[in-house]
């Protein structure tokens, strides 16, 4: 595998977004990986918060927007009271799901047509109504 | 003595339990909970991106509803209290936001003039937003709550499980040493209780990612259990329907994974201390327990 | 007087030249009235530029210089030398400040840099066009040292000073010398032990016929100025007859007392009547009465009965003494970032994660489990270790944004020394970068890889927890981007290293400068490195920024030098910048007595008017700017020289 870079392929539009919209400096990051370390649901996730977050200073917006990792995600925000930089990784995938979900990049990770009627006459409102918000909205 | 109180959709439709625990407790302590005539859905989560109004706009609503009956409004739903606690931080700090939004608010009172929310003034966040457990130990204070005790809790082991929202993000939240919280702590020294401190009291249940993958998330909840139980814990307290949901409900599918799975109750802490506040047990209501706890409790003679 | 200025613009190389048009900047002034000569050249600093002002002063007659270059506080002193040589008095050399001033901040805009430089360098002409011919100020001076902590750096620093001639006060707080370095078992990078390597210069210290060695004392208030100190010291009451003890240990023997031993951090206890550790200097113990049981309810007395020499004095008080001396060097070293700061590492509350500090004394032959690492809760000895680094350091968000510099290394040898100990043991690092910039460390570090199979893993442990006996670690792999868990039986804190606790309250009674962060800051982070930028100050240790052994050693000695070179001099010259006043003007209201920060203004009760004590005054114009009736004025800054400037400031 080789990954070219260059001044284009860091810098785009994309990335600028993600920065925007999540209100994160990307380059805070320093690579630690304590984001990951203590990510309760890490053990799914096809890329690890900290490699979604080198990827982003990559200027690889696509190969994020594509990972699983970004639906994984449970928004506990552990990530994010621990980054000794101050990085919301929390944030970030937050809004990397509003950009697939706004630019209908991918089919929503819940469908709320289907969700089993267990869930929906058992499970707390607000369980359900964030998981919409999360997984389906944007 | 009156206290705004919002209970969100879920102590409204699914969480009954938990709000009438509540209520009942408060009302044992001379606090009646005086709900808002008027509320709305708080929005469950609080905005995923940084560029949208409309999304605050829930939470700030009814921070404006509750600005009319008085300068607080206590809440007991983790995920209400995340989002209307960070909202009015919002409001506080952001200045477009905040004119933004009451521009939404005032477009919005003609036509709920009917439900007599018409705004005199903007909502500047002037409201300050209490979670229960703070309510208990800020406004009625945790030594009124002692001498108020009619049982003693004694020898009842309970673990605190926070989870997530009422912690993070900290410098929003500003709720309680994010690591280590000693406010439930201090609360269960106050029933009398043993305070079982574990590990996991802080890590995630797995959250909304129940409805996506119930694995997921039952992982999750497992890893916060097993710990609990390791340490001997009779029960676990929380302040979160979700939370409940995946750490009690759960306990049937982890039953069938895990070979000698060990069960542990988990209820709200407000029925916890309705316990130790003598208040009837039907009051309470444990009926929707998967892990029924008053088998432990009986076991203490508590119920 | 006709002017005759000389303007000397410097390119420093591109620094200036690159943004500046230095050609044209000479130009231009050479137009300015009164300048009798303009050029530019491209380091003026160096041998051929200073020789172009001396030959230029005696070709041209000048009667001032203005060089136009760097900050004053880089080279005013070079040039004041060059003029000197070539007869010029040096108060009539003035530099203007066109890089850090002009061309580095104005790195896009040639000619508004140009324009500004022009501007600036005006200023300076008007400025220089006033300046009195002055001489430095002479004040007597006492060739005696004060040294404030008896770590490595003190302990380095006094000895250096007292060979070199000079009197020595060392002043310690706690009971024996030594600081940090003491409680180290083997040093990196050669792991040679560190009592064997300390222990030698600990006793010379408290034998050298020039050193003044006070334990458990504590500066208790400073006045003066360089040269003339006077220094006012707390001897705490130790309970103990000092002239008397012949410490012979006795009175610890049988003290029943106990509490937890801060040289052994906690890891074993001590008696209410202590020293530190068995090669203490001085071997004399002291009373720690918050622990002792004759303090708290009358009873006991057992050390009184017991020792030979009558030496214990339950009715012993603080005591104060007075010395003077001419140069201040502080040297209080650090202390480890609290634990309980770590709340996500348990904050000090799970037995088996140790502090770095812990870890020596577990690894140190003489610690309390005699140099086997045996872990704290069971006493067994661990089979895996994890180690730590950055924790406290690098941590913007939480704790301390800066690098510790040492902890790399000592958990390295941590590490290996672990392995060393246990040949079955792992050893575990989890790391961020692995800094090892010193000579020999690298190969270090890579020893421990590759001999002591080390495992380096690259991450940072999110959480450590307790769970059946073991430590959990929560850690990730960022190279092959996994979570990362161990069942460790012990984890080492590589913590960050803080100024010691009484650092901030030490600094402003001598009021020097420090960092935010608390370390005392030099007076240039290059070129004066060991000086405080308040006069007769030096810095030493781990006190100036976080250092090892090899680096405060060399510190110290640097600061000691500093002082001797003060020392060489039997009065200190100092700068003739300072407030005088017309005696005849002054309406005697004291308002400048009031507002001058260094207590440098006397009053004439007889003529009632205020006097400027010369030896004193730091020329910081506060007096000048209080001054109702304006007859306050700063040498060759007076209130005609500074209108005179801003007028060419502001000219078109
Ligand atoms: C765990 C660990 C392992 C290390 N291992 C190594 C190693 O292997 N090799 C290496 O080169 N370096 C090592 N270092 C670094 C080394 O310890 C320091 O560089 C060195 O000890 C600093 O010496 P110092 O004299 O500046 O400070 P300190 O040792 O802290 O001494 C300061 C002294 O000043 C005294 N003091 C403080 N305040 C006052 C006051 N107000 N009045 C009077 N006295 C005061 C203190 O009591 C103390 O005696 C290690 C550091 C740590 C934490
Ligand atoms: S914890 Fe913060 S700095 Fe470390 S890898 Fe994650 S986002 Fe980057
Ligand atoms: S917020 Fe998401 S990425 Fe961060 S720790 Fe929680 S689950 Fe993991
Ligand atoms: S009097 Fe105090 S110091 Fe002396 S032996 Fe008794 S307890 Fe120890
Ligand atoms: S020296 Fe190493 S361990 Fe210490 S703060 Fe710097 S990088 Fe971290």
């Amino acid at each position: 595998m080789r990954l070219r870079l260059s001044t284009d392929s860091i810098r785009n539009a994309s990335i600028e977004r993600v920065e925007d919209l999540s209100g994160q400096a990307l380059s805070s990051c320093y690579q630690c990986g304590r984001c990951s370390a203590g990510c309760p649901v890490v053990d799914e996730m096809d890329l690890i918060p900290n490699e979604v977050i080198r990827l982003l200073q990559f200027g690889q917006i696509k190969k994020v927007l594509r990972s699983k990792t970004i639906w994984i995600c449970a928004s506990c925000m552990q990530c994010s009271a621990r980054c000794p930089k101050g990085v919301e990784f929390s944030s970030i995938c937050d809004a990397l799901r509003a950009m697939v979900l706004r630019m209908r990049l991918a089919t929503p990770a819940v469908d709320a047509g289907n969700l089993s009627r267990v869930m929906v006459s058992k499970a707390p409102q607000m369980g359900v109504v964030s998981a919409l918000r999360k997984l389906l909205n944007g | 003595m009156k206290i705004p109180y919002y209970p969100g959709c879920t102590l409204h439709e699914r969480a009954l339990d938990f709000d009438m625990a509540s209520r009942e407790c408060a009302n044992a302590l001379g606090v009646e909970l005086e709900e808002l005539p008027v509320w709305t859905c708080c929005g469950a989560v609080f905005p995923l991106t940084t560029d949208s109004v409309m999304d605050i706009l829930a939470g700030v609503r009814n921070l404006a509803y509750a600005s009319r009956m008085g300068d607080k409004v206590v809440t007991l739903c983790s995920f209400c209290y995340n989002v209307l606690k960070r909202s009015n931080k919002v409001i506080r700090e952001d200045e477009e936001k905040r004119e933004k939004a009451n521009l939404f608010l005032k477009a919005d009172t003609d036509e709920r003039a009917e439900m007599e929310s018409y705004l005199e003034q903007d909502y500047v966040g002037q409201v300050e937003v209490l979670h229960y457990i703070e309510m208990l130990r800020d406004v009625v204070g945790f030594d009124k709550v002692a001498k108020s005790l009619k049982t003693s809790l004694k020898g009842l082991r309970v673990a605190p499980y926070y989870g997530c929202m009422l912690l993070r993000p900290k410098k929003e939240m500003e709720f309680d040493d994010p690591e280590r919280p000693t406010i439930f702590e201090d609360f269960l020294e106050t029933l009398g209780c043993d305070v079982v401190d574990f590990p996991m009291k802080a890590e995630c249940c797995g959250g909304f990612q129940i409805v996506r993958d119930e694995e997921t998330a039952i992982a999750c909840s497992q890893t916060v259990l097993s710990s609990a139980i390791k340490r001997d814990a009779d029960l676990i307290i929380t302040t979160c329907p979700l939370c409940l949901y995946n750490l009690d409900r759960k306990q049937k599918e982890m039953a069938k994974r895990v070979k000698g799975f060990t069960k542990i109750p988990v209820i709200y802490f407000t029925q916890l201390l309705g316990i130790a506040l003598g208040i009837d047990e039907e009051h309470l209501d444990f009926s929707d327990n998967y892990v029924d706890p008053r088998p432990v409790l009986a076991g203490k003679k508590l119920v | 007087m006709e002017h005759r200025i000389g303007v000397f613009v410097c390119h420093c190389g591109t620094n200036i030249a690159g943004v500046v048009d230095v050609k044209r900047v000479a130009e231009e002034l050479a137009k300015y009235p009164g300048v009798a000569y303009s050029t530019d050249y491209l380091y003026m600093c160096s041998d051929p530029g200073q020789n172009l002002v001396k030959d230029a002063i005696k070709e041209h007659g000048l009667t001032g210089v203005v060089v136009s270059a760097c900050s004053p506080t880089l080279h005013e002193a070079t040039f004041r030398r060059a003029g000197a040589a070539a007869d010029l008095n040096q108060y009539r050399v003035e530099m203007a400040n066109i890089r850090e001033h002009c061309s580095w901040v104005h790195r896009g805009d040639k000619e508004m840099a140009t324009e500004k430089a022009i501007k600036i360098i005006k200023t300076m002409i008007e400025k220089v066009k006033q300046n009195e011919a002055l001489e430095p100020i002479s004040v007597p001076m006492t060739h005696r040292a004060m040294v404030v902590g008896a770590g490595i750096a003190g302990i380095q620093a006094a000895l250096d000073i007292a060979n070199a001639g000079h009197d020595v006060v060392l002043v310690e707080k706690e009971p024996s010398v030594g600081g940090h370095m003491a409680q180290l078992s083997e040093t990196f990078p050669t792991l040679d032990c560190s009592q064997c390597i300390l222990t030698p210069k600990m006793v010379e210290v408290s034998q050298h016929p020039r050193i003044k060695l006070l334990t458990y004392c504590e500066i208790d208030d400073v006045s003066g100025y360089v040269g003339n100190f006077k220094v006012r010291i707390k001897k705490k009451a130790a309970y103990v007859n000092r002239d008397v003890c012949n410490g012979c240990g006795l009175c610890i023997e049988k003290c029943p007392a106990k509490t937890a031993s801060e040289f052994d951090e906690g890891l074993s206890e001590r008696k209410a009547i202590y020293t530190p550790f068995a090669q203490a200097v001085p071997n004399q113990p002291v009373l720690d009465r918050d622990h002792c049981i004759y303090f708290e309810s009358g009873k006991c007395g057992v050390c009184q009965k017991v020792c030979p020499v009558d030496a214990i004095d339950y009715e012993q008080k603080d005591e104060f003494l007075d010395e003077e001396v001419g140069a201040i060097i502080v040297a209080t070293g650090f202390d480890l970032y609290p634990i309980v700061n770590i709340g996500e590492y348990g904050g000090g509350d799970i037995k088996d994660v140790v502090t770095s500090l812990q870890f020596e004394r577990l690894l140190s032959a003489s610690g309390p489990t005699g140099g086997v690492v045996r872990r704290p809760s069971d006493g067994e000895i661990p089979k895996e270790v994890v180690f730590l680094t950055c924790v406290g350091s690098r941590d913007p968000e939480g704790h301390m944004p800066y690098c510790s510099k040492v902890c790399c290394m000592y958990l390295t040898k941590h590490a290996m020394l672990y392995k060393h100990n246990e040949h079955d043991g792992q050893a575990y690092v989890f790391y961020m970068d692995v800094r090892t910039p010193g000579k020999d460390y690298e190969e270090f570090y890579q020893r421990a890889a590759e001999e002591d199979d080390v495992l380096y893993i690259r991450g940072k442990v999110s959480k450590l927890f307790e769970e059946d006996g073991k430590v959990m670690v929560w850690g990730v792999d960022t190279l092959t981007g996994q979570k990362v868990e161990i069942a460790a039986d012990m984890v080492v804190l590589g913590l960050a290293m803080v100024p010691s606790a009484t650092a901030t309250e030490l600094a402003k009674m001598l009021k020097i400068q420090m960092n935010q962060w608390g370390f005392y800051s030099e007076a240039h982070p290059k070129l004066r490195p060991v000086e405080s930028l308040a006069p007769g100050f030096y810095l030493a240790g781990a006190a100036q920024g976080p250092k090892d052994i090899p680096e405060v050693v060399a510190q110290a000695s640097a600061a000691a030098s500093k002082v001797c070179a003060l020392f060489a001099e039997k009065e200190y010259h100092r700068e003739p910048i300072v407030a005088w006043i017309d005696e005849d003007e002054c309406a005697g209201c004291r308002i400048c007595i009031s507002v001058c920060p260094y207590d440098a203004i006397e009053f004439d009760d007889e003529k009632e008017v205020a006097r400027v004590q010369e030896a004193i005054c730091e020329g910081c114009g506060a007096r000048i700017a209080a001054c109702p009736s304006a007859t306050a004025q700063q040498r060759n800054l007076t209130d005609d020289q500074l209108y005179m400037m801003v007028s060419a400031a502001l000219e078109d």
